[in-house]
């Protein structure tokens, strides 16, 4: 495993008491593996992403649970050591190219920096690096666009840029938080193809953060649905599609529409996700449960077996 | 599709927005004046009771469209006729359309003292799946989709024969946004109302739309039912997007990614401004525009070629 996440735990403290907005989650992404994490505004999937790479913004804080990288904890590391790692071995991609690229100087020179802190190659060496990863991005002309500024480029083509400098180092592990949402449909499907086959040939695992269930469904191999902080239901996208095994599964799935559905209405869930300090005791989710029955109330449900998935559901409790 | 009593009718309208420079710097470095022209010439009719969809990427003028419509922006050229008595708008960003330093009754309320209708704020809300004490709230206190709510029973306190709604649910969750688009359609049956649909997401269109018109640079490139513009898509654009759509159902089917980006709207292609991306173009597209012929503006269909 690269990744392996163990009853991870995040907590902002406020005047008003501590939230906790991830709450007890464990996961683990294999070497070429894509595992996509999906969940609503406020779900947490962010904030997952954030305190595995360490940039949690305060006062959010670790309050438990371990994070380990090729089998070595880097959640308890001090921030210089931890910042080396991100650079070298993780690699990240936000939904916005322009935060991720600086507008003063050429894409040429950010990868090339990029790519002389973390590895030990000659400037000429660099460059012939930066080069080649912005061919293998589909940056047509490379030479002739590796001395324009960020502003130069169009959304897509930043997008591209920013999987360029992700890559520079040859990271093991790619985060990825919402990179096509700020890319129109046609684009969109360009950048995922690329994610998919840059993961497939350097067997990076690849966390892949989004609210888009179409896009997991084309990129993931296995998928993490969050819901308040929670991890709802775990296992192969195939599975978690079509035959959801819990009940918040069923309506996020249902409340998606579909082309060539022929449907008029949609599946909905009502009501809304609970704020951070307004989590019902028991399952997180009962309140909106159709399914709902007294232990839903009572106890909060561990991820149990059911079929080849994993759902935090009492349903699926052996009796 | 032309009916006799169109609710509403566009012809040829385009609207052209200045986006010199100042006037010292073109002065000094003699630039022209530069127009962009984010709608150009669109024609379309909308029969009371339906909804129409317009759907293109950013950029394409399907906002400029909404607001040319509503009368926010005059057009350049052409003409609008609108034969109801009033429309009302709904915007994307629940968050910025309401006033935060007012309670949702005034917010309600204001749209019937401008516009002379008497309407109980109660009624409309429980109408929008609200509850009538809700009035005494602020705008914050609401959610994203609660607040959409509270947008759609401002539009309805005017009551409005179309409403206009600019991406009412994209900066929604989808189980949100199941909701609102849910409530949108039980409220047309209830009310008869006609809706213009302006979206960028092709699977909310297929739900809602009852025809579907699709736009490339500020031109209308296809207009057709939602049912034939699924199934039987004529323009290349229409294809290259209904190809791109996400594979949802993972039915294997690979989803084709288009080659290229929209062109600079500024300096449109000349001919058919979607030539460069088009696997389908000839000489003929590259300097000829296409007419919009039977709900399509395009040579290769119109020459029987694809």
């Amino acid at each position: 495993m690269i990744l392996e996440v163990e009853h991870l735990k995040v907590q902002f403290p406020t005047r008003r008491g501590t939230l906790t907005a991830v709450d007890d989650i464990s996961f683990a992404i294999a070497p070429g593996e894509v595992l996509g994490v999906v969940g609503e505004s406020g779900a947490g999937k962010s904030i997952t992403g954030m305190a595995v790479i360490g940039l949690l913004d305060p006062p959010g804080r670790i309050a438990g649970g371990e994070v380990r990288l090729e089998g070595k904890r880097i959640d308890n590391l001090p921030h210089e050591a931890l910042r080396r790692i991100r650079g070298r071995r993780i690699g990240v991609i936000f939904q916005d190219p322009l935060t991720s690229l600086n507008p003063l100087y050429t894409i040429g020179q950010q990868l090339e920096e990029t790519i002389l802190t973390h590895l030990d190659l000659s400037p000429r060496a660099a460059r012939e690096r930066a080069l080649s990863l912005l061919r293998e991005v589909g940056i047509p002309a490379p030479e002739a666009r590796y001395g324009n500024y960020p502003h130069h480029f169009s959304g897509g083509m930043r997008q591209r840029v920013v999987i360029a400098l992700a890559l520079a180092a040859e990271p093991r592990l790619l985060i990825a938080d919402e990179p096509t949402t700020a890319l129109d449909v046609s684009i969109q499907a360009q950048i995922i193809a690329l994610l998919k086959r840059l993961a497939a040939e350097r067997g990076a695992a690849v966390m892949l953060i989004t609210h888009d269930m179409g896009v997991i469904a084309e990129t993931a191999h296995r998928v993490a649905v969050m819901y308040a902080g929670r991890i709802a239901e775990i296992g192969p996208v195939r599975d978690v599609i079509h035959a959801p095994r819990h009940p918040y599964t069923v309506g996020l799935m249902g409340s998606i529409p579909k082309v060539g559905s022929h449907q008029s209405r949609l599946m909905q869930i009502e009501g809304a996700m609970p704020r951070l300090n307004a989590i019902p005791p028991g399952c997180a989710f009962n309140p909106r449960c159709p399914k709902r029955f007294e232990r839903c109330v009572l106890e909060r449900p561990a991820l149990l077996d059911a079929g080849t998935s994993r759902a935090a559901c009492w349903l699926h409790a052996l009796s | 599709m032309h009916s006799v009593n169109p609710l509403l009718k566009l012809e040829s309208v385009s609207r052209d927005f200045d986006v010199s420079r100042p006037w010292l710097n073109r002065v000094i470095e003699r630039e022209p004046r530069r127009l962009l022209r984010a709608v150009d010439g669109v024609s379309f009719e909308i029969t009371k009771g339906e909804t129409l969809a317009l759907v293109g990427e950013s950029g394409c003028g399907k906002s400029t469209v909404a607001r040319l419509i509503v009368g926010l922006h005059a057009p350049t050229e052409g003409r609008l006729e609108f034969h109801g008595r009033r429309m009302q708008m709904i915007f994307q960003d629940p968050y910025a359309s309401l006033n935060p330093r007012w309670r949702v009754r005034k917010i309600i309320a204001e749209p019937m003292m401008v516009l002379d209708t008497k309407k109980d704020v109660g009624e409309l809300l429980r109408q929008v799946g609200l509850s009538p004490d809700d009035a005494e709230r602020y705008p914050h206190e609401f959610s994203g989709g609660q607040r959409q709510r509270i947008s759609i029973a401002r539009a309805l306190a005017g009551e409005p024969d179309l409403l206009i709604c600019d991406e009412p649910t994209s900066a929604l969750d989808v189980s949100v946004q199941a909701q609102i688009l849910n409530l949108m359609a039980e409220l047309q049956e209830r009310l008869g109302l006609t809706y213009v649909f302006i979206s960028h997401n092709l699977a909310v269109v297929s739900l809602i739309a009852d025809r579907v018109g699709v736009m490339y640079l500020g031109r209308l490139v296809e207009i057709a039912s939602a049912k034939d513009l699924f199934s039987r898509p004529r323009h290349p654009y229409t294809r290259m997007l209904i190809d791109a759509l996400p594979d949802l159902d993972m039915s294997g089917r690979s989803r084709t990614p288009v080659a290229g980006e929209v062109p600079n709207p500024l300096a449109p292609p000349p001919g058919c401004a979607f030539h460069p991306r088009c696997p389908h173009a000839n000489e003929r597209c590259r300097v000829e525009r296409p007419e919009f012929l039977n709900g399509v503006a395009c040579h290769a269909v119109d020459e029987g070629r694809i």
